[in-house]
């Protein structure tokens, strides 16, 4: 089973600042960190291969320093990390970005499972690994909130060809939708978007990263994927364009209730009944 | 001591604002306990204090009229420090909750008693400060932390409450106002009065100001969680840990039973329990290649001694999964029986294995479980005996019967009793009985001192 996890660096604090003239997160000099939804696609990685065995791959897009990132998913388990980086993609939108994965997957060769996190916590539109996704014409599903029951069929089945899959077999997965939880068996390879806090995900090692060495990350650049065509990529390749980021409003109303318990009880009752939550 | 009469309370309506005095069904069950939860014990008036010159004004009143006054903050002591034995008045301090200054050239910051350490620590945080003290309870006062002179998990490095007390403004019993210390750095001024009141429960005045120490906040910090398969390996490290130059801020050790029993409380996993037991250290620095030169260090010293690895904590979330859970304990342990009583005995730091071995002993002995887990860098353990089906009688007999023992081995050990939740009136046996008729004296001399009436706190400590 060779599963590919998709992973971002991310500024490693809360309060990141914007550039107030171009709206854009101000990165330098911050602390940075691997993005907090990615750890359970990590985890899911590292249970799935426990069961069937296999490998893991960590991939990110970014800059030379996004490396770390791919180091710290090897000290928590993963066998090798891969680089995308290249000038030429720099200022990617989703969609150059989710283009620029799914030829950086392409070019690791087979595999079986891409797994993303449900979204980052600097961009938050929880788009590129569906769109990943389309770009390497998978069956995909977000918001997977357990552990994939993997379902190995055996290489001679239907679909071992595809998308030169190492051999043919399933996932079970839950997905929350809306209103519902919704069980679904989808064919391999195939990308899954998984939810955060369904477990805890394990910690890095200073064991692995003690013992660990050599080339740990590969680094792939623009030369090193199939479609060449740089105006698919970076800024050329991206149709939108940011014009401003700005925090969200906290519309958080806090009520602070005095009074014996008689008069406590009667307040949280209407403050209850007035928010129609009773 | 006398009881107050319908006359009294009249009075003390006059000396207070109206709404703040509250008595008989007017006081919530919640002021006849502390989280002790030994017996109930209602004061017969609560006073919602608003400022200093209210509460000198009371206690004028209840000195001439010899009554108990209690002082309490938000009631989440450990040992009873907090409750009115004697009845009297009880004064809640946590509505004088405001932070009154910030001095940033002193580094010092001027808060009232009520003030709760997460707001204190948020405040520190929110501007690149730190105030070090950081016991378990979040949700204290900060009255309360110096009442009890408070550890907490940082302690190893940065020490306790009193290390960051620089001034304290307190009401005596018969109202006088007086101010102890300030901001000075050093102090060799005639006897340090304000030490005095570090740590003695409200039995020599009421605090109704503090300066405290800030330091500023280090820039990074990292934790490293590492397993053991055993617990003499992990507790035999310790001392070597401290020697290594590495400066870790917290040593804490923890085992796989207790781990267990938070995951089951939280309903959340902790990131690892297949091991044993496990030491959870961390370092803070200026800069992440100082905190990882560190870490670094303390991972080869543990892994070349038979730790099986190092689990690095490094970010909010990784943070929250293993601190959070840490921090959970004490309610875990309370969640997974009837009824508990804890040990907070601090001990020489080479003394810590032997002494949990010793536990071991007595639960099998007794037949009783008495689970721990402690801040093993500083000696300071924390040892539960859990009532599980036990029926009154038989509680009683092995509560008795468990802490005399432990106090005993503490006291051959060279360990005091409490390190860091002070003895209101559920340690005050073993503590007379550790520290002797001698310096009991003593002890009741200062109080006498202070305190002539005895109407503050009695009952507690002497």
């Amino acid at each position: 089973m060779n599963i590919v996890v998709c992973i971002k660096q991310v500024p490693g604090t809360t309060n990141a600042e914007m550039d107030p003239e171009t709206g854009v997160l101000k990165r330098d000099n911050i602390p940075a960190k691997l993005n907090p939804y990615d750890l359970f696609a990590l985890e899911a990685a590292f249970r799935i291969r426990e069961q069937a065995g296999g490998r893991v791959a960590a991939i990110t897009m970014g800059p030379p320093a996004a490396e770390a990132a791919l180091l710290e998913a090897v000290y928590m388990g993963a066998d090798e990390g891969v680089l995308l980086t290249d000038r030429r993609f720099a200022g990617a939108d989703v969609m150059a970005t989710s283009y620029t994965l799914s030829q950086g997957i392409r070019a690791l060769g087979a595999f079986d499972l891409v797994l993303c996190g449900k979204q980052t916590t600097d961009g938050d539109t929880a788009q590129v690994g569906p769109e990943i996704a389309e770009f390497l014409g998978l069956p995909h599903c977000a918001n997977v909130v357990e552990l994939p029951i993997v379902e190995l069929q055996g290489a001679e089945l239907p679909g071992a060809e595809l998308q030169g899959a190492a051999f043919a077999s399933s996932v079970i997965v839950k997905t929350a939708m809306e209103t519902v939880v919704q069980t679904q068996r989808i064919q391999l390879p195939c990308l899954l978007g998984m939810d955060r806090d369904i477990f805890t995900p394990r910690l890095p090692s200073y064991l692995r990263k003690k013992r660990m060495t050599g080339a740990l990350v590969r680094t792939l650049t623009l030369d090193d994927l199939e479609d060449q065509d740089p105006e698919r990529y970076g800024l050329s390749g991206s149709p939108t364009q940011v014009e401003r980021i700005y925090p969200p409003e906290s519309d958080a109303e806090q009520h602070v209730v005095g009074g014996t318990a008689e008069e406590l009880s009667a307040e949280l009752l209407q403050v209850l009944d007035r928010f129609r939550l009773v | 001591m006398n009881r107050l009469t319908k006359k009294d309370i009249a009075v003390l309506k006059g000396l207070v604002p109206e709404g703040c005095l509250y008595t008989g069904k007017q006081i919530s069950e919640d002021y006849a306990h502390d989280e002790l939860s030994a017996g109930s014990y209602k004061p017969q008036a609560l006073i919602k204090a608003e400022d200093e010159k209210q509460i000198s004004a009371v206690m004028k009143y209840a000195n001439t009229r010899r009554f108990p006054v209690v002082a309490r903050g938000a009631g989440t002591g450990l040992v009873g420090g907090a409750v009115a034995l004697y009845g009297g008045i009880m004064i809640d301090l946590s509505g004088m909750d405001r932070i009154l200054e910030l001095d940033s050239e002193n580094l010092t910051v001027t808060v009232q008693p009520g003030v709760l350490l997460m707001d204190l620590q948020k405040y520190a945080d929110d501007r690149e400060l730190m105030y070090p003290p950081d016991p378990g309870e979040k949700a204290a006062t900060v009255g309360g932390n110096i009442s009890t002179n408070a550890g907490g998990m940082r302690a190893v490095k940065y020490g306790v409450t009193r290390d960051y007390v620089m001034g304290l403004t307190v009401v005596l019993p018969d109202g006088e106002i007086v101010e102890m210390g300030g901001k000075v750095a050093k102090n060799s001024s005639g006897y340090s009065l304000m030490d005095l009141f570090i740590g003695s429960e409200g039995t020599l005045g009421i605090i109704t100001s503090a300066v405290l120490r800030l330091i500023p906040k280090p820039a990074s910090s990292v934790s490293l969680l590492i397993p053991f398969p055993g617990m003499e390996t992990a507790l035999s490290l310790i001392p070597r840990i401290i020697l290594s130059k590495t400066d870790p801020t917290a040593v804490e050790y923890m085992e796989r039973d207790i781990i267990l029993m938070a995951e089951a409380y939280l309903g959340k996993k902790f990131p690892d329990s297949a091991s044993g037991c496990y030491l959870l250290l961390t370092f803070d620095g200026q800069s992440v290649a100082e905190v990882e030169t560190r870490y670094e260090a303390v991972a080869d010293l543990c892994l070349a001694n038979g730790a099986t690895d190092a689990w690095i904590v490094d970010t909010d979330e990784r943070h929250t999964s293993v601190w959070g859970a840490r921090g959970a304990f004490l309610e875990a342990i309370k969640a997974s029986t009837p009824g508990i009583d804890e040990c907070d005995v601090v001990l020489p730091r080479n003394k810590v294995c032997d002494f949990i071995l010793y536990t071991h002993e007595l639960a099998e002995e007794l037949q009783v479980r008495i689970p721990y887990f402690g801040h093993a860098g500083d000696g300071n353990l924390h040892v539960y005996v859990c009532r599980d089906r036990m029926d009154k009688e038989r509680w009683d007999e092995v509560l008795a019967e468990a802490f005399g023992r432990m106090y005993k081995k503490a006291a051959e050990f060279g360990g005091q009793v409490s390190g860091e939740h002070g003895i209101g009136f559920a340690k005050r046996e073993y503590l007379h009985a550790l520290l002797g008729e001698a310096q009991m004296r003593l002890m009741r001399g200062i109080k006498k001192a202070f305190d002539p009436n005895g109407i503050l706190n009695p009952g507690k400590i002497v």
